[in-house]
């Protein structure tokens, strides 16, 4: 029996003790009506030699394309001591710190990662994690609808340059508690966000502006002048920053005269593998005097009863356990392995490390925009300045462009058709420091094929050209 | 001491930094000026102190864990290792399906399975963890009242044992929490309920067995006069262990569940995540399922999304839920098959009887002594609160002592001084075993000398931790300088 | 056993009244609600100006354990809140009718006496 350890004599020892006379009648409570089948439809249990077969196959299946695509998730080098240290079985199989003295290890780790947090953010405090990062942005929201003390307002600013998964999480998150999320359209020149839309709002009675840095089109937002346009305005702050970006950019702790009230986003790209969207982890800062409506779990240090330095719980009257239908949230747990993992991470990059590979994937992708613009028809979208990431508008159709790619395993960039069809045949590229200068070369060679067999009038689509 | 204390200026984990340039073409405006004050430490400091860290949790696999209400079972290695292979921890969560055939397969294929064991009609695995699949089960109850423009239900009904989570879920989806007591049984107070039912009635979050570690007898009758008032019934799948594979939540008359597949189905609680938290629906919420699923032509996957799914509540993320505790969950199912499902149930039922009878015979008082155990059970110390002067948390602590991690304590808040002791099915007799002999020796140690007790524990990293003091004087972070003077 | 001071009024949610003689009171929580909260660690405040309706949840105190809602006695405007409370909630469990949570000007004096006497008061905590 997999995983189960008993022997029939210990079952038969066991139910003498308990005094039944099979395992069937510990069950009688339940109405015979009740009891269900035989699940045959599941099949037989495998064992692990032909488990590891099949998930290989599996995993075979997908290969290993050669990856352009980034929109919120990013293929990055991860350090090999960052996992072989997580999936350590203490970590890896300890629970949420309810005994804190039997559980210092994941406190005292979370501690330190709500330290580095604020640090790499420039804000006040940190929680210990949120699911993933836009999932963190509706917590952010809700937060800040809560927290806005000059306005009652349930309207929330939200630029259309957000990624658009987000304001679609976002939506449902939060929509069954009357908060409207109200778009503001980015500049089609730059590719900011627009100040002209925004000051449309002027004097309006909004509960938080969402600043992103960069935006889903690798944009670099001028988030001084966001947030002070927030302020003056009395709403709230809230910056969705990706984290790596925040070793070579201003934090949001520093935006505008006063920085931002909240601060949150996806913490993938510190050490989560991409792992096809998930686990990752969201994280959340803000300022000091919003750490009561900051959901999610958060670390103090303290000492024990012989003076010693511990770490524990804190603010728990904040959450579900004890507030029930008055917390801040429904969250009960964090990502407390994806954490783990980011913390492990960031001690050994460094803020030197971290630059540098921001630093990397930026200067990366200068040269793989350098190289398809080379090629004479593909121009970059906008003008605005970009961080690791830039949109391009192609001769042709994106979709039908990234499928002939595809085929030639490599996996050109994200179609913003769907989401943005007023930007024509735009593709969303990425190159991050682990594509080399050959991975480039390779991908510029096949757009190059792919335009010239469209020159040609050849149906590109299937072409084979290698 | 932290990681900060080992750092040095200067000092860098040299083989984790590539060269790079100036960043050409960022405006110096929004360059950062203020380097972030991170950790300067080797490589092997870093390793060092993140094992020693490590070596100061309890964790299940070097202890007995009988953390009621969280199934602290066994992780097999290899749902790990299979997850984590390059094919599928490096595919790009928007990697076109040509790429993704092999996971969307093995996704498409545990949503059938959780349908199975469910016994429901379809199943969405976006939910990233329990508190996101119960938020899921309570928008789509609401957005199936409003779909048939019955708004006037602003209620959803939760027993005052229920976990914190169900009314906070309740009140983010817009809806006000009404308790419904418990009776002395432990079963749902049948009267109350009555009373409570009307047209202003949305449903009802249940769990069962019941967080009282009973089986909620009366269930078919409950789900008769919910739906009977017109509410729907919300299965929060906390304690589907102690029925995976004997009573289906669907047979049950619910309409939709939530499951903890950190729980149930093996995957690691992480020190508090990432968990994952699939929903299952009958035929009439089917609509409204989170997004994204994976669907079929009986050939090829292929994702369901806004387009497909009109109806459906949304996005709960910015992708596809967390896939690789999923594909733990998949390696597990396959690992145990129709007969080890029905395993699951069967011997945590076993392992909690066992443990309650024992615990029992050697004068402890059950909570509800006339019922069976399911997966777990509660026990109250208020007996030996009274007499030897030691309580629950002094029991807890002192068990730390003795090598084994507390049960849960102090919840449910219905019975005093309690513990909720759930063992799983993967526990040998002998842990069992010594978790009784251990709270048999506490009793005689508070016997002889009731204030060492509450000094425990004695043997860990730190004693009792002053909780006040961090909540009174906030200390979140570490301040740069304060041990680099 | 707790204390509960005759001079005072008192409400079934453990809130004690003091009439101040000048068309407000001083609204604080009980010895006895402070022995079963525990070591307060936290008091959020009425904002001064807020018109309140008596049974209106209009401050918190919270333990490590427990968080409370403390309700208005009687309708009326806030007109001051105890800001010490916010450096030393510990006031509260040393002495909890030196250290009120909040003023309120009455627009229904008149309730002042539907409330509980000490008698009846302690009369109810004892049964808890």
């Amino acid at each position: 029996m997999p995983f189960i350890p008993h022997t029939d004599k210990e079952v038969r020892q066991m139910l003498d003790v308990i005094g039944a006379e099979s395992i069937d009648d510990l069950f009688d409570e339940i109405p015979d009506a009740l009891r269900c089948g035989s699940l045959e439809s599941l099949g037989d249990g495998l064992w692990e030699q032909e488990i590891s077969t099949l998930m290989q196959e599996k995993a075979r299946e997908d290969g290993q394309p050669l990856c352009f695509i980034g929109a919120g998730a990013y293929d990055h080098h991860i350090p090999a001591a960052v996992w072989q240290l997580a999936t350590r079985g203490e970590y890896y199989t300890a629970y949420t710190p309810y005994q804190a003295e039997a559980s210092q290890g994941t406190l005292q780790l979370l501690y330190e990662y709500q330290s580095m947090m604020t640090e790499l953010m420039a804000m006040d405090v940190s929680n210990a994690s949120l699911y993933d990062g836009a999932s963190a942005l509706a917590e952010a929201v809700l937060m800040a609808v809560r927290a806005n003390r000059k306005s009652k307002s349930r309207r929330i600013l939200i630029p259309r340059a957000l990624h658009p998964h987000y304001r679609a999480t976002v939506h449902t998150l939060v929509k069954n508690q009357g908060i409207e999320l109200v778009e503001v359209a980015y500049d089609d020149k730059t590719g900011q966000t627009s100040l002209d839309d925004l000051n449309r709002h002027k004097g309006g009675d909004f509960a938080a502006l969402v600043i992103p840095q960069p935006n889903f089109f690798g944009v670099l937002e001028d988030v001084d002048v966001l947030a002070g346009w927030a302020q003056a305005n009395g709403m709230l702050s809230i910056a969705v920053v990706n984290p790596l970006a925040m070793a070579l950019l201003t934090p949001p702790g520093e935006w505008g005269p006063q920085g931002v009230d909240i601060c949150c986003g996806e913490g993938q790209p510190l050490g989560a593998p991409l792992s096809s969207g998930g686990p990752y982890f969201g994280f959340m800062c803000c300022s000091q005097k919003l750490v009561r409506q900051m959901p999610g779990r958060i670390i103090g240090r303290t000492v024990d009863l012989d003076g010693r330095e511990g770490f524990a719980l804190t603010l728990q009257a904040r959450e579900q356990h004890i507030r029930r239908s008055k917390a801040t949230s429904n969250i009960c747990t964090n990502q407390g392995l994806m954490v783990t993992a980011a913390t492990i991470h960031m001690s050994l990059m460094g803020a030197e490390g971290l630059s540098r590979i921001a630093r990397r994937c930026h200067g990366n992708l200068q040269l793989l925009v350098g190289k398809l613009t080379g090629l004479g028809e593909i121009e970059p979208r906008f003008s605005g300045s970009v961080f690791h990431e830039a949109v391009l508008t192609l001769p042709m159709e994106t979709r039908q462009v990234l499928r002939t790619l595809a085929a030639h395993n490599v996996l050109g960039g994200f179609d913003l058709a769907t989401h943005y069809p007023e930007l024509g045949n735009a593709l969303l590229i990425c190159a991050t420091e682990n594509r080399s200068g050959n991975d480039m070369d390779k991908y510029r060679l096949k757009m190059e094929q792919v335009l010239a067999s469209r020159r040609q009038g050849a149906c590109a689509t299937m072409a084979k050209f290698d | 001491m932290l990681i900060f204390e080992h750092s040095k200026p200067g000092r860098r984990a040299q083989a984790q930094a590539p060269s790079a340039d100036k960043p050409a073409g960022i405006p110096e405006k929004l360059l950062r000026k203020r380097k972030p004050r991170l950790p300067e430490v080797s490589e092997m400091q870093a390793v060092r102190h993140y094992t020693r860290l490590s070596q100061k949790n309890f964790s299940i696999d070097t202890q007995f864990y009988p953390l009621g209400s969280c199934t602290m079972k066994y992780n097999p290695r290899a749902c790990n290792s299979l997850a984590m292979l390059p094919g599928l921890i490096n595919r790009h969560p928007l990697a076109p399906d040509t790429h993704s055939q092999g996971f969307m397969s093995a996704m498409h294929e545990l949503q059938e399975i959780l349908k199975e064991v469910t016994g429901m009609s379809a199943v969405s695995l976006a939910p990233m963890a329990g508190a996101q699949g119960e938020f899921s089960g309570i928008a789509m109850i609401r957005a199936y009242h409003d779909a048939r423009n019955d708004t006037g239900r602003t209620e959803i009904l939760v027993p005052d044992a229920a976990h914190g989570t169900n009314p906070a879920t309740a009140v983010m989806c817009g809806y006000k929490a009404r308790e419904i007591p418990t009776k002395a049984d432990g079963d749902v107070d049948m009267d109350a309920l009555q009373d409570a039912l009307g047209p202003q009635t949305a449903g009802i979050m249940l769990t069962n067995p019941s967080t009282l570690g009973v089986f909620e007898r009366r269930i078919k009758e409950i789900a008769d006069r919910v739906h009977g008032a017109g509410g729907l019934l919300y299965y929060d799948g906390a304690n589907l262990n102690a029925i995976l594979g004997r009573v289906r939540p669907g047979d049950m008359g619910f309409d939709v569940i939530h499951m903890n597949l950190h729980k149930t189905f093996s995957t690691p609680h992480g020190g508090g995540g990432p968990g994952a938290g699939p929903v299952g629906v009958s035929e009439r919420l089917l609509p409204f399922l989170p997004i994204p699923m994976v669907g079929t032509d009986g050939r090829d996957f292929h994702w369901l999304t806004e387009e497909q799914c009109p109806q459906s509540i949304g996005r709960l993320s910015a992708f596809a839920g967390n896939a690789g505790v999923l594909l733990r969950a998949y390696v597990y199912a396959k690992m145990l098959g129709a007969e080890g499902m029905h395993r699951v149930a069967d011997y945590s039922t076993l392992n909690a009887n066992y443990m309650l009878k024992r615990l029992m015979d050697a004068g402890f008082t059950a909570a509800y002594p006339e019922r069976r155990a399911t997966h777990e059970f509660i026990i109250t110390l208020k007996k030996e609160a009274k007499e030897l002067g030691v309580n629950a948390m002094d029991f807890a602590k002192r068990l730390l002592d003795y090598g084994m991690h507390a049960p849960t304590t102090y919840f449910p808040l219905l019975v005093p001084e309690c513990f909720l002791i759930e063992p799983t099915e993967t526990e040998a007799r002998e842990s069992l075993d010594a978790f009784v002999d251990a709270m048999i020796q506490i009793r005689e140690e508070a016997k002889t000398d009731a204030e060492k007790l509450k000094g425990a524990p004695y043997s860990l990293p730190v004693r009792r931790l002053d909780d006040v003091r961090a909540a009174r004087e906030l200390d979140l972070h570490w301040q740069p300088g304060e041990d680099q003077a | 056993m707790s204390n509960t001071p005759d001079n005072l009024k008192y409400t079934k949610s453990h809130e004690w009244v003091r009439d101040e003689g000048d068309g407000t009171v001083s609204v604080g929580i009980t010895d006895h609600a402070q022995e079963l909260l525990g070591d307060l660690v936290f008091v959020e405040l009425p904002e001064v100006g807020t018109q309140l309706t008596a049974g209106d949840e209009c401050a918190v105190v919270e333990s490590v354990k427990a968080a409370s809602d403390v309700y208005s006695p009687l309708d009326g405007e806030v007109t001051e809140a105890n800001e010490a409370l916010a450096d030393s909630p510990e006031a509260i469990n040393e002495a909890p009718y030196d250290n009120w949570i909040f003023r309120l000007r009455l627009s229904n004096p008149a309730q002042l006496d539907e409330l509980l006497d000490a008698e009846a008061y302690a009369a109810l905590a004892e049964e808890d």
